[in-house]
């Protein structure tokens, strides 16, 4: 096997001659056509010829090469000669050159001006309140047919989606109320340690838990969990084109694939905050008897502290809580684009606005309990 | 070197899916520079083969042999080298559609090779040129129609000059006129790679305008019932199965595929 030459050009008789050898591989230091670029500019040939009598093996480098060098004649009207070149290598010039090059709209670069235009993101950001606040009306009325016993919604997936919001959820949900339950505690009783009131850790955890973390978090759970599998499922959907079906079909997308996920969520989001309390007082309840308040004080301390307004107040939450994960993942999946990167973004967003709601939400009922004085 | 030389020996193939019996006791040879195409009804487990020999699935037993060697019993460092040499298209475009298109061209360039990032835009260009994209550098796969997409997926196959072409249906889903000019592009690539073809669909136009060998997988008895040239199949074939499938698509009132 002869050893490889080096791939060059050289450009000869004025710039009409191109002469090509060594070998013009991929693996290969290939040269690219902005060198042979300079030197046409500078000499300007009215028409160049190729030889490549020196030219040893190739592949897609040289082709590649050469596209180049076609269409920067064709654009500066130099006539470009390539009947000298291998057949092959002609041949799939030829089939690369067949047709234009297709020339993308230009878009103008926004001026300093429009990028700062206010007026029009005021616009903007009034066409997406209004985007959810349309989406909220809807669900609202496709939510009245349901009661009415007239929307198109199946029950199968309806017990589908329980059961995936709730039962299937119990695993994760069990451990953080423990852990937050447990923390809660900690978090109280080094403060409460320096007056040596160790026994109101039973009324912080309690009331904490009761009253915002066991909603909240059991929140931020389900909003990572279900409100991203909601916009998953619902984006794929909407990739598939089965959206498209089910609206040619006549159903309303609300109805038949919204109502049944948030009816569900906002069903067992107040379950599951019940349950969460349970846990997470519990883990509180580990962690104070190790910091010396037995469970017997712990739960007589509890029982006194207890009442129905915090319990009230954090079921009342989770419900609304419920009914944003709900909107937040089902809009996000109702309006995914149709490309799988889509889906992924729509994912990301249902979680992002699911957060944002839920601490929205969560400091408004807190100020409204506050100045009610529940 | 008018000889022609076995490229790709399927060697007593059976696949399943756990107890689901596919396709059993597949054997036959692929030639060097064929264009083979895979045929049979639908649910027969064409595209179960081709993802096969692409080493996607492992054989449940027999071996597939590239010039006589396994795929699947080779080392990593050798599997790698010998999916350097294949280019593959896929039922759907398989694109990436987080990427425009002359991301996707250049990612095997970049996986494969050390090319300055000024070369492989070169050759994007080029590639992109030769399945008629030219100018297409900078679109997303979504913004483009469903042939321009199969074309793209096809610039990416051949990116690295590959030895073997796997197309999974890369008809369906196109009119006759795109089908039609992708037919020749996949036949002008074969020319001047001089790579092998391997092409699974149903498309009777496409069968007996590119094909140059086959073979026929029956979906009821499990096995290939037929190999060699559809057009000589056509005609003299023992099985009528095999005569009735080729033969639909001369009757022009028969239903479309």
């Amino acid at each position: 096997m002869p050893e490889s030459q080096p791939p060059r050009f050289t450009l000869e008789q004025d710039g009409q001659l191109l002469k090509l050898s060594g070998d013009w591989t991929i693996e290969q230091d290939c040269p690219t056509f902005s060198a042979l670029r300079e030197q046409l500019s500078q000499v300007q040939p009215a028409a160049i010829a190729c030889d490549t009598a020196a030219l040893g093996e190739w592949d897609s480098a040289l082709p590649a090469f050469l596209l180049q060098c076609h269409n920067y004649c064709s654009d500066s009207g130099i006539d470009f000669d390539t009947s000298a070149l291998p057949e092959g290598a002609s041949s799939l010039l030829k089939l690369a050159t067949a047709v234009k090059p297709h020339k993308p709209p230009e878009e103008k670069p926004l001026s300093l001006a429009e990028m700062l235009d206010f007026r029009h993101r005021l616009e903007d950001a009034w066409e997406v309140v209004r985007d959810h606040l349309e989406f909220i009306g809807d669900a609202t009325i496709a939510l009245g047919k349901l009661l009415a016993g007239r929307a198109n919604t199946r029950r199968e997936d309806f017990l589908t989606f329980i059961h995936q919001s709730g039962p299937d959820a119990f695993g994760i949900v069990t451990l953080t109320a423990f852990l937050v339950g447990m923390i809660l505690a900690y978090l109280g009783a080094a403060q409460l340690a320096q007056f040596g009131a160790q026994i109101y850790v039973a009324d912080l955890v309690t009331i904490g838990m009761l009253r915002e973390m066991g909603a909240l978090m059991v929140a931020v759970v389900m909003a990572g969990r279900t409100g991203a599998a909601y916009a998953a499922q619902l984006g794929t959907m909407q990739t598939r084109e089965e959206i498209d079906a089910i609206v040619t079909l006549g159903i309303s997308p609300m109805e038949f694939l919204v109502l049944p996920r948030m009816v569900a969520l906002v069903l067992i989001m107040p379950l599951l905050v019940l349950y969460a309390n349970v846990v997470g007082i519990f883990g509180g309840a580990i962690v104070a008897a190790g910091l010396d308040v037995t469970l017997t004080q712990f739960s007589q301390q509890m029982t006194k502290v207890i009442s129905f307004a915090h319990l009230g107040t954090g079921l009342l939450k989770s419900v609304f809580f419920g009914l944003l994960i709900a909107i937040a993942g089902c809009r996000a999946g109702i309006q995914c684009g149709r490309s799988s990167a889509a889906v992924g973004e729509a994912a990301t967003k249902a979680v992002v606005t699911s957060i944002v709601y839920l601490i929205v939400a969560d400091a408004a009922f807190n100020i409204l309990f506050q100045e009610l004085g529940i | 070197m008018n000889e022609k030389q076995v490229h790709i020996h399927i060697d007593h193939l059976t696949m399943a899916y756990g107890s689901n019996l596919i396709q059993k006791d597949l054997d036959f040879d692929i030639y060097r520079g064929d264009v083979f195409v895979i045929m049979g009804g639908s649910g027969c487990g064409k595209s179960t083969l081709l993802k096969h020999m692409i080493g996607l699935y492992p054989p449940s037993t027999g071996e597939i042999l590239y010039e006589g060697e396994s795929f699947n019993q080779a080392n990593e460092q050798r599997q790698f080298e010998m999916r350097r040499g294949w280019g593959i298209t896929y039922q759907t475009g398989g694109l990436f559609s987080a990427m425009t298109l002359a991301q996707n061209t250049a990612l095997p360039l970049q996986q494969y090779t050390e090319l300055s990032a000024a070369e492989i835009d070169d050759i994007v260009a080029y590639k992109l040129a030769l399945v008629g994209l030219g100018g297409y550098q900078d679109y997303y796969p979504s913004e483009i129609s469903g042939g321009m997409q199969k074309r793209a997926g096809l610039a990416r196959a051949i990116a690295l000059d590959p030895e073997i072409l796997f197309f999974d249906e890369p008809s369906a889903g196109l009119d006759p006129i795109s089908s039609q000019l992708l037919d020749e592009l996949i036949l002008e690539m074969q020319e001047s790679l001089g790579a092998t073809v391997i092409i699974v669909t149903h498309e009777l136009a496409s069968i007996f305008a590119i094909a140059s060998n086959s073979v026929f997988l029956d979906a009821e008895t499990k096995t290939m019932i037929d190999y060699g040239d559809p057009k000589v199949l056509r005609q003299q074939s023992e099985h009528e199965k095999v005569r009735k499938f080729l033969a639909r698509g001369s009757t022009p009132s028969g239903d479309p595929a």
